[in-house]
């Protein structure tokens, strides 16, 4: 069997990859994709934890449902909210989006 | 060496080089296009782990929803982010670092529990799949058990449909 530390570990990295590009990345929807990457590593670290050591319990999965809603919702107004500021100021770059920059 | 180990390997390989791809690659429809294959490594690994209700629901909803809802905003935005020059901040070394440095704290915070190194098996007896879905759609309407998150994720869905309508509906054209 595979030790449950794999696990651990690929999630792990998948967060820090997921958060690297949230970081770094220029355009809006990048950074989205680095969210549901970070999601994404939540959801392995969830099911693994529920495979190994609570299989008997249901609440492993339904976390990773809900998680999964959760990310449906935040893609879907996310998106939204950069095709809204696309519309009225014509960029999509993180850091020209400085309307309440003090 | 199982091919159960054979199959986790390459498909991590495969889910993490994807990822890569996804937060460096210039052009964001390739980085869309990485990042649907990185969905479906995961779902690879929630098949290795049972969970095979997951595993769907990884495939028609990150796939199916939010990769396409992801390229539909890509397609939409296109014009202003040409896919030359840097698609990089300034800070972009202090992220990798960061990154790094949160990605050994994780190994190292990994490392300091000792009981987690040594489980290779379920500590129980998984249930069949079946008896676990079943138990799970019961789950769902369950008063004693997960009604009300059910609902509240529903109502979540409700309130996310119809602001995303409202933010992104152009109020100039009737």
């Amino acid at each position: 069997m595979i030790p449950l530390s794999w696990y651990l570990a690929l999630a792990a990295a998948l967060f820090c990859v997921g958060f690297y590009g949230v970081l770094a990345r220029k355009n809006a929807v990048a950074i989205l994709m680095g969210i549901e990457l970070m999601l994404n590593a939540v959801n392995i670290n969830l099911v693994a934890f529920w495979h190994y050591l609570a299989p008997g319990l249901i609440a492993g999965q339904m976390f990773t449902i809900i998680v999964l809603t959760v990310a449906a919702a935040e893609a879907a107004v996310g998106l939204a909210l950069i095709i809204s500021i696309y519309r009225r100021r014509s960029t999509v770059v993180a850091e020209d989006i400085d309307l309440m920059k003090w | 060496m199982t091919a159960a180990h054979v199959i986790f390997l390459v498909t991590a390989v495969a889910t993490l080089g994807a990822a890569l791809y996804v937060v460096t690659a210039r052009n964001l429809v390739h980085a869309a296009l990485a990042l649907i294959a990185s969905f479906f490594g995961v779902a690879i690994i929630f098949v290795l782990l049972q969970a095979g209700f997951l595993a769907a629901v990884q495939v028609v909803l990150y796939i199916g929803a939010i990769a396409i809802l992801i390229i539909f905003a890509i397609m939409l935005t296109r014009r202003v982010m040409q896919d030359t020059g840097p698609q990089t901040n300034r800070q972009w070394w202090v992220a990798a670092i960061m990154a790094a440095v949160l990605f050994v704290a994780l190994l190292v915070s990994l490392g300091l529990v000792p009981s987690l190194q040594d489980v290779t098996q379920p500590v129980t007896a998984l249930p069949s799949p079946d008896d676990s879905l079943r138990q799970l759609g019961k789950s769902f309407v369950d008063p004693n058990q997960y009604l009300l998150p059910f609902e509240l994720a529903s109502v979540l869905l409700l309130v996310a449909l119809i602001g995303s309508i409202v933010i992104a509906a152009d109020k100039k054209q009737p």
